[in-house]
C-alpha cells in the first residue's frame, strides 16, 4: 500500500475499507488516471536489449509476455494479499483453477493430501478422480474431527485441506488446531475461505499456509466475473507462481478490472452481507416450517461457539431444512421465491437461491447424498445486499405458500 | 415507470410487492438475460440491430437511438428517481446540453449561483450564442429568486446542495416559483443523489445527474442521465438525445448500473465518514470556516434535514485561516486525498475550486457569489474516516 501513515500521532495502518479502495494500487498512475487501465497487451515492449537482460537478472515486477502477470493482475494481487494479511497473492481464471494450480506445483506422485469431507464436489472430484491419476493418494477424514486428521498423516502427506466454513452446511474449523496440526507433522494447510472472506475470518494469522478464495463471489461481487485467487507467503508461492505461467489459467484484463473495483466495496458489502445473512436466519430459525437453519451466528448452530470466537460476521450464505417437505415441496418454495434468483454461485449483490439436491447433487446416488448430509428438503440461500426486509418478506410468503 | 422486479427467465409477470430502494437498485432494468438466463444482463455493444422486413421495426433499430443495455439503465435510473423514464447521456454535460435545448432563442433560463462550472460555462458561452438569457439568482433566496423570473423564462435549473458552498436550495418551492411563470424546473441531484433527495417527488420536471459521480461511483465512467415524470417530456427530451446523439456508451451503461447496486450503501456510508470529516475539521482551529449542510452552524442544515434523507450529503468545502499559498499547500499535502476534480467516488478527493471545478466562472462571479480563492473542496469515498482525519490532520500543517 502506497499510503503510508507519517506521523507519531497517526493511528497506526489503514483500516480495512481504506484498505480496500486503495492498498497495492500506485498512488501515481499511468497517465496520472485516478484508476488503473484495463491493460488489455498480450505482450509488453523492452527499450532494448539490455532492458530485456535487466529483466531477466533482476527479476523485476513488469509485464514480458501476459501470461507471466500483468501491471494491473500485479495490482490487484498486491490488494487481494494486502487484504488478506499474506505476503503474495496469485490469480486463476477461476477458483478450481487456482487449488488445482496450487495441488499441481506442490504434490508429486506417492504424496498424500487430507481433507475435511464437508467441502466444495468439485474440489473433492478433482483430487479423488484426477489427482489419483499422477499416483497421489487423497484421504478423507470427518470434517473438523482433528484427531482423525492428525491420525491420516504419514511420511508421505503434503497438505491439509480444509473449507471454513464449509459449503453447504456452514460448518467453521477451528483454525488455529488445523494449523497446529499442520505444524506439528511439518505438513502445509490449505483453506478454501471464500464463504468467511479476509472481512470475516484472515486464516494466515492463525498459521495456516495458504488461503483459498473463489474470488468470482465475495471479492468479486457482483456475479460478473470469474477468479480465483491463493494467498499467502512468497517464497512458499514461488513454484505456484511459476506453474501458473505454464499453465496458463490466467485471468483477462477485463475481468481483473472489475475484480479491482468490486473490492473497492468490499467490505461496505461484507457488512451487509453479515447484517443481512444474520437478519434472514434469525427469520428462518423462527419460523414453524423450517425444520433446521445452517448459520454460524445462530447460537443452534454446531460451530458457534468457535465461529463467535474467531469470525467478525457469520457471512451472507445460509442453508435451512423445510419441515415434513419432500424434494417436491422444497423445490415449490424455492419456485415461489420473487427477489433472489435460481442460480448456483453466491456472494453477489444479487441474492441467489438454489436446492443443493437438485442444482448439485441431482446425478449422486441417494446413498452418496446420505452421506454428504445432502437432504431432500435443503435449501441454500446466498443473501445479497438488498433490503433485509425485503429478503425476508419475500422468504415468508414463499415458505407459506399461497 | 412501476418498480416491479423483472421477472425471472420468460416467467409470467406478478404483481410484486413495492420493494425498498436499495432492493430496486439492484434489480430494476438488470433482470436476467431471457436469451440465456445470465443473472447479470448482456452488454450490448451492437451499432445496429436486424429488423424483420424494410418498414417493419422492431425494439431497436440504431444504438443512438436505443440500446437494450442504456434502455436498462434508463430504467433503472428512472425508477430510483420516481420519474416515468430517463435517459443516458455520454456525460453529465451532455445531459444538461440535452435539457437547454429544451428553450430557443428569446427565451429566458434561471439558474442558481452556486452551480457547476460546466453548467455556467454552458448556460454563458454556449446558450447565450442561441439568443438565449441567462439570469443568476440565489436560489436560497426565494423571494429574491422570483423576482429573476421574467414573462419569457421557461427553464430554472438548480442544484442541491449547491457547487461547491453546499447551500441547500427548497426544491418544493422552486418547483412553484417556476410553475407559477409557465417555467420548469430542472434539478441537477448530483450531490444529494436518489438516496437522499428525490426532486421529481417535489414537484421538479427534469432530474438531472452527472452519472460519473455517485451513481457510477467508482471513478471509471464518464456518464449523465436525466430522468422526468412527464412521458411528454420524456419523447420531447428523446427526440433531441436522438438528434444530437450524445449518447453514453454500452461498457459505461453497464459500469454505471454495476455502480448503482452498491449506490445507497456507498452513499449512506460516504454521508457517514463526511459528517465525522466536517466535525472534525469545524473543531479545528486550523480552519477558519466549514461548509457541510449536516452541521447546525450551516445556513441550509434545517432544510436538509426535512428535505434529505436522514443524511446531509458527502461533499464538503472549507477554508483555512492563511493566504491562497497556505491553501495550495494544504490541498497538495494530503496522501490519501488525491488532488483531482470529479466526486461521488470510492476514492476520496480534494481539490481547489477557484482554479479547477470552477476555474471557467469569471473572477467577478466567483467573487459575487462566494467562492473565494481560499476555498477547498473534499468529496468523501469510501475510506476509514478515521484514516481520513488523520490525512487532514496532517495536511493542515503544511
Amino acid at each position: 500500500m502506497s499510503v503510508q501513515p507519517r506521523r507519531p500521532s497517526d493511528p497506526g495502518p489503514p483500516r480495512m475499507s481504506t484498505l480496500s479502495v486503495h492498498a497495492g494500487e500506485a498512488r501515481e498512475k499511468p497517465a496520472h488516471a485516478i484508476t488503473d487501465p484495463i491493460l488489455c497487451a498480450s505482450t509488453f515492449t523492452f527499450a532494448n536489449t539490455q532492458a530485456v537482460i535487466d529483466y531477466v537478472v533482476e527479476k523485476q515486477e513488469r509485464g514480458e509476455y501476459g501470461r507471466y502477470g500483468t501491471p494491473t493482475e500485479m495490482t490487484v494481487e498486491r490488494k487481494l494479499a494486502a487484504l488478506e494479511g499474506g505476503g503474495d497473492a496469485i490469480l486463476y481464471s477461476t477458483g478450481m483453477a487456482a487449488i488445482v494450480g496450487l495441488l499441481m506445483a506442490k504434490l508429486n506422485s506417492g504424496d498424500e493430501v487430507v481433507f475435511f469431507d464437508e467441502c466444495y464436489h468439485r474440489s473433492r472430484e478433482f483430487c479423488v478422480k484426477h489427482l489419483s491419476r499422477f499416483g497421489v493418494v487423497t484421504r478423507q477424514v470427518k470434517v473438523c474431527d482433528y484427531d482423525a486428521m492428525a491420525a491420516a498423516i504419514n511420511e508421505n502427506t503434503r497438505l491439509l485441506i480444509s473449507e471454513s466454513p464449509t459449503n453447504p452446511h456452514l460448518s467453521v474449523v477451528d483454525l488455529e488446531r488445523f494449523a497446529a496440526i499442520g505444524r506439528q507433522y511439518a505438513v502445509e494447510t490449505l483453506i478454501d475461505a471464500t464463504l468467511a472472506t479476509p472481512y470475516n475470518v484472515r486464516p494466515l494469522a492463525y498459521g495456516v499456509d495458504y488461503v483459498l478464495h473463489s474470488a468470482t463471489k465475495y471479492l468479486g461481487g457482483h456475479n460478473d466475473l470469474l477468479a480465483g485467487v491463493i494467498i499467502g507467503d512468497r517464497e512458499r508461492l514461488e513454484p505456484v507462481r511459476k506453474l501458473r505461467g505454464i499453465m496458463g489459467a490466467i485471468n483477462s484484463a477485463h475481468n481483473i478490472y472489475l475484480l479491482e473495483r468490486g473490492l473497492k466495496t468490499f467490505e461496505l458489502r461484507m457488512r451487509r452481507h453479515n447484517e443481512n445473512g444474520m437478519a434472514v436466519a434469525e427469520f428462518l430459525a423462527s419460523h414453524p416450517r423450517v425444520e433446521r437453519v445452517f448459520y454460524p451466528g445462530l447460537p443452534s448452530h454446531a460451530y458457534h461457539e468457535i465461529a463467535s470466537r474467531t469470525m467478525r460476521g457469520f457471512g451472507g450464505l445460509i442453508t435451512f431444512q423445510v419441515r415434513d417437505a419432500d424434494w417436491r415441496a422444497t423445490a415449490a418454495i424455492v419456485d415461489r421465491v420473487r427477489v433472489a434468483r435460481i442460480a448456483p454461485s453466491l456472494g453477489g449483490v444479487e441474492s441467489l437461491i438454489e436446492q443443493p439436491l437438485v442444482m448439485s447433487y441431482f446425478e449422486v446416488s441417494p446413498e452418496d447424498r446420505r452421506r454428504f448430509g445432502i437432504h431432500d428438503n435443503m435449501i441454500r440461500f446466498s443473501c445479497g445486499i438488498e433490503n433485509a426486509e425485503d429478503l425476508i418478506a419475500d422468504l415468508k410468503q414463499a415458505i407459506e405458500g399461497r | 415507470m412501476d418498480s416491479d422486479l423483472d421477472t425471472r427467465n420468460g416467467g409470467a409477470a406478478r404483481a410484486a410487492p413495492p420493494y425498498q430502494f436499495r432492493t430496486r437498485a439492484i434489480h430494476v432494468g438488470q433482470g436476467p438475460d431471457p436469451a440465456t438466463g445470465a443473472v447479470v444482463p448482456p452488454i450490448h455493444v451492437a451499432s445496429t440491430y436486424v429488423q424483420r422486413a424494410a418498414g417493419e421495426w422492431g425494439a431497436f433499430d440504431y444504438s443512438r437511438s436505443g440500446n437494450p443495455s442504456r434502455a436498462n439503465l434508463e430504467r433503472a435510473v428512472a425508477d430510483l428517481e420516481s420519474g416515468c423514464g430517463g435517459l443516458a447521456f455520454a456525460s453529465g454535460m451532455a445531459a444538461i446540453h440535452c435539457a437547454m435545448m429544451l428553450v430557443k432563442s428569446g427565451d429566458h433560463v434561471v439558474a442558481g449561483t452556486d452551480i457547476y462550472g460546466g453548467t455556467y460555462r454552458l448556460l454563458h458561452r454556449v446558450l447565450d450564442r442561441s439568443g438565449v438569457d441567462v439570469t443568476l439568482a440565489p436560489s436560497t433566496d426565494l423571494a429574491a429568486f422570483e423576482r429573476a423570473m421574467r414573462p419569457t423564462t421557461r427553464l430554472v435549473w438548480i442544484e442541491s446542495p449547491g457547487n461547491p458552498l453546499m447551500t441547500v436550495t427548497d426544491v418544493g418551492a422552486c418547483a412553484e416559483i417556476a410553475h407559477r411563470h409557465g417555467a420548469r424546473l430542472a434539478v441537477d441531484n448530483t450531490f444529494a443523489t436518489p438516496v437522499l433527495t428525490r426532486p421529481l417527488e417535489r414537484g421538479a420536471d427534469i432530474v438531472m445527474h452527472s452519472a460519473t459521480k455517485y451513481l457510477g461511483g467508482h471513478s471509471d465512467a464518464l456518464a449523465g442521465m436525466l430522468a422526468v415524470r412527464d412521458p411528454e417530456l420524456w419523447k420531447e427530451l428523446y427526440f433531441f438525445q436522438n438528434a444530437i446523439g450524445g449518447v453514453m456508451g454500452s461498457l459505461e451503461t453497464y459500469l454505471v448500473a454495476r455502480g448503482l447496486k452498491t449506490l445507497e450503501l456507498r452513499v449512506r456510508e460516504q454521508c457517514r465518514s463526511a459528517a465525522r470529516v466536517a466535525e472534525c475539521l469545524a473543531a479545528d482551529r486550523r480552519v477558519r470556516r466549514v461548509l457541510y449542510p449536516g452541521l447546525a452552524t450551516h445556513a441550509g442544515h434545517a432544510l436538509a434535514a426535512q428535505q434529505m434523507d436522514r443524511a446531509f450529503g458527502a461533499m464538503l468545502s472549507f477554508e483555512v485561516h492563511g493566504d491562497l499559498e497556505k491553501t495550495k499547500r494544504v490541498a497538495g499535502a494530503t496522501r490519501l486525498f488525491q488532488l483531482a476534480v470529479s466526486l461521488g467516488a470510492v476514492e476520496s478527493l480534494i481539490e481547489h475550486p477557484a482554479s479547477m471545478s470552477h476555474a471557467s466562472y469569471h473572477p467577478d462571479d466567483r467573487r459575487a457569489h462566494g467562492i473565494s480563492d481560499g476555498l477547498i473542496r473534499i468529496s468523501i469515498g469510501l475510506e476509514d474516516p478515521g484514516d481520513l482525519c488523520a490525512d487532514l490532520d496532517q495536511a493542515l500543517d503544511a
